[in-house]
């Protein structure tokens, strides 16, 4: 049992990954219209940007976790100012590809640099060490990034769903001509978004640097998932994308335990099931 | 949602002539290319590419989906017909037949699945459909995982024809190349291809004419699968082995970036785009991971700057169909 509970453990940490990126997927193609393939690669920058303040600059796990994310959303907006929105009102499909472009150029530099093995990060002092739950073995760094993704996600959810910023968010992806109208900066809405969501991917390398270590590709094959994981869930609903992530995270995490070699293509498998019982989506509503 | 190719042209006797014309130039030049010195493996290798690429085009240009992951045709087929050659002994001919259709058969399993949503959602499921399919060849011990499927005996085309001899091999694989697309050119300007193309455009009304266009995208994505799947058995031949770096989605995006560069919705642009991917691919070999940067950056311009590619903005400057 205690193998068990420990993936279950990894596939709630690896859930909490799903869903703070899904979660800036349906942000960005909520507010831009584009899938954002550089996700990965910009979640790569998190966990990188973490480790050069541990190393070049001194600056620890604490203040990395609201520098890096907020380093890569600016990044990210001046990626939207000078490239993305350049694409508005042509095909979708355009958003894809130069993303993809983006992706290759980013993980490229990286690796020239890094290569393809991993450089540790540590744990900080604070969260080293185990709790012993009397069923588990827990180590309080992993439940740290489980409840603190969770906390982020609702926070996410909360301001775009109860806010008055949101609000305004929300009504800009409806018809952004009237919203201007309104005498709302909808481009530079656009761009905060942006920002938002990419920040959001950085903040998620930023807790999995100390679990999966640092590597130039580590977000390449993850956004591969998660485009799974989005077309199972649906990019209509913000609260769909956070319980689709977890949730899948859980099955993989199942998986590992009971059948091992099925861990890394059951979530491309559920996709299929889902595309064949219900095309939209988990909480998508019909095209 | 504006489509993805804006020239339109109809198409008239004066666009087929064009076409027949630049056809005739096309092979004229690659007919003569073993007697020039060029190195006739790179050439091969560019037809096999080619081939793929005018068959993802198919799909995108005409059909106005995007497959992010054209290459588990080219890697499934290429795993099959490696196979059959080696492990079964199969003769050339039955070999490529049963890779292309192991590719068929694919697109048939995948179609079925990946054309029930469109766009960018057409895009995701057919990168995800792929990945599947690289970690189950990554796990069956057929595929030997990361070695790959090597020294696969090339052996003799009918009985007759010695697919050793780097001339006949080169003629081979170009016979090839031409049928794929010739097929391919007679699909595009067929009944089939202008309801393809009206779907393209705006599917609600090819929905109210009374178009099953389900069965249309579905019938163009096994077409150009198959086709993906037929190139990828060629290039067995040529490169002597097959490996996971052929399923990989990496090679997708190389899939995507020569139809790009080439020209979207183009008849010759995914040849053009091809030679010019493999011909940098050759020269940059020594610049290693760069080369990844380097395709960003052309994926990135291209898409800011040249979204009609080489052969879509030669065609837009002379108000030709090509």
């Amino acid at each position: 049992m205690q193998a068990l509970y420990a993936q279950l453990l990894v596939g709630l940490i690896n859930g909490s990954f799903y869903a703070l990126l899904s979660l800036g997927l349906a942000v960005i193609f909520g507010m831009l219209n584009i899938i954002n393939f550089a996700h990965g690669a910009l979640y790569m920058m998190g966990a990188f940007c973490a480790y050069f303040l541990l190393n070049v600059a001194g600056i620890g796990y604490w203040p990395a976790l609201i520098v890096a994310p907020v380093a890569v959303g600016i990044f990210g907006m001046i990626l939207e100012r000078t490239m993305l929105q350049w694409l508005s009102g042509l095909d979708h499909l355009y958003g894809l590809l130069l993303t993809f472009g983006l992706a290759l150029i980013i993980q490229g530099v990286f690796q020239n640099y890094f290569g393809s093995s991993g450089l540790p990060y540590a744990i900080p002092d604070e969260l080293k060490g185990g709790m012993n739950l009397g069923f588990m073995f827990l180590p309080i760094y992993r439940g740290w990034v489980v409840v603190f993704s969770l906390v982020v996600c609702l926070g996410t959810w909360y301001l775009i769903e109860r806010t008055r910023l949101g609000a305004n968010l929300r009504a800009a992806t409806e018809n952004p001509t009237l919203v201007r109208a309104f005498g709302i900066n909808v481009p530079r809405m656009i761009t905060l978004t942006y920002g938002l969501g990419v920040g959001l991917a950085a903040l998620a390398g930023v807790l999995s640097a100390p679990i999966n270590q640092v590597r130039p590709l580590m977000g390449a094959d993850l956004i591969i998932v998660v485009f799974a994981v989005v077309v199972i869930g649906g990019m209509g609903s913000i609260m769909g994308s956070i319980i689709t992530g977890f949730a899948l995270g859980v099955i993989e995490g199942l998986t590992k335990y009971f059948y091992p070699e099925a861990s890394n293509t059951v979530v491309f498998v559920l996709m299929v099931l889902v595309l064949l019982v219900k095309p939209s989506g988990l909480t998508g509503r019909a095209s | 949602m504006t489509a993805m190719t804006d020239d339109t042209l109809p198409v008239t006797p004066r666009a087929i002539r064009d076409e027949m014309i630049a056809f005739g130039i096309m092979t004229a030049l690659l007919l003569i290319v073993p007697l020039t010195g060029v190195y006739p493996f790179f050439v091969m290798q560019a037809l096999c590419f080619a081939l793929l690429a005018c068959a993802f085009n198919l799909l995108i240009g005409y059909g106005g989906l995007l497959s992010f992951g054209h290459a588990m045709f080219l890697g499934t087929a290429g795993y099959i017909t490696a196979h059959a050659l080696k492990v079964w002994g199969f003769t050339p001919e039955l070999g490529i037949l049963a890779g292309t259709a192991g590719a068929a058969g694919l697109g048939v399993i995948t179609g079925v699945v990946a054309i029930r949503r469109q766009g960018i959602y057409f895009a995701m499921i057919t990168l995800a459909l792929s990945q599947l399919l690289y970690f189950i060849y990554l796990q069956t011990p057929f595929t030997h995982g990361e070695d790959g499927i090597q020294g696969i005996p090339q052996g003799y085309l009918f009985g007759i024809f010695n697919l050793a001899n780097p001339t006949i091999l080169y003629y081979v694989i170009l016979a090839g190349f031409l049928l794929g697309f010739l097929l391919i050119f007679r699909t595009i300007n067929s009944p089939f291809g202008e309801v393809l193309k009206a779907i393209r455009e705006n599917e609600p009304r090819a929905i109210s004419l009374g178009y099953k266009t389900d069965q249309y995208k579905l019938l163009a994505y096994i077409l150009s699968g198959t086709l993906a799947g037929f190139a990828g058995s060629l290039k067995v031949f040529v490169a002597q082995n097959a490996s996971l770096t052929d399923v990989h989605w990496t090679m997708s995006g190389e899939i995507v970036l020569m139809t790009l560069v080439g020209g979207l919705g183009t008849v010759f642009g995914p040849v053009v785009g091809a030679f010019v991917i493999i011909a940098m691919q050759q020269y940059l070999a020594g610049f290693g991971q760069w080369v990844t940067v380097i395709q960003g950056v052309i994926f990135v311009v291209c898409v800011l700057t040249f979204r009609r590619g080489v052969i879509g903005e030669i065609a837009h400057y002379f108000r030709r169909s090509l």
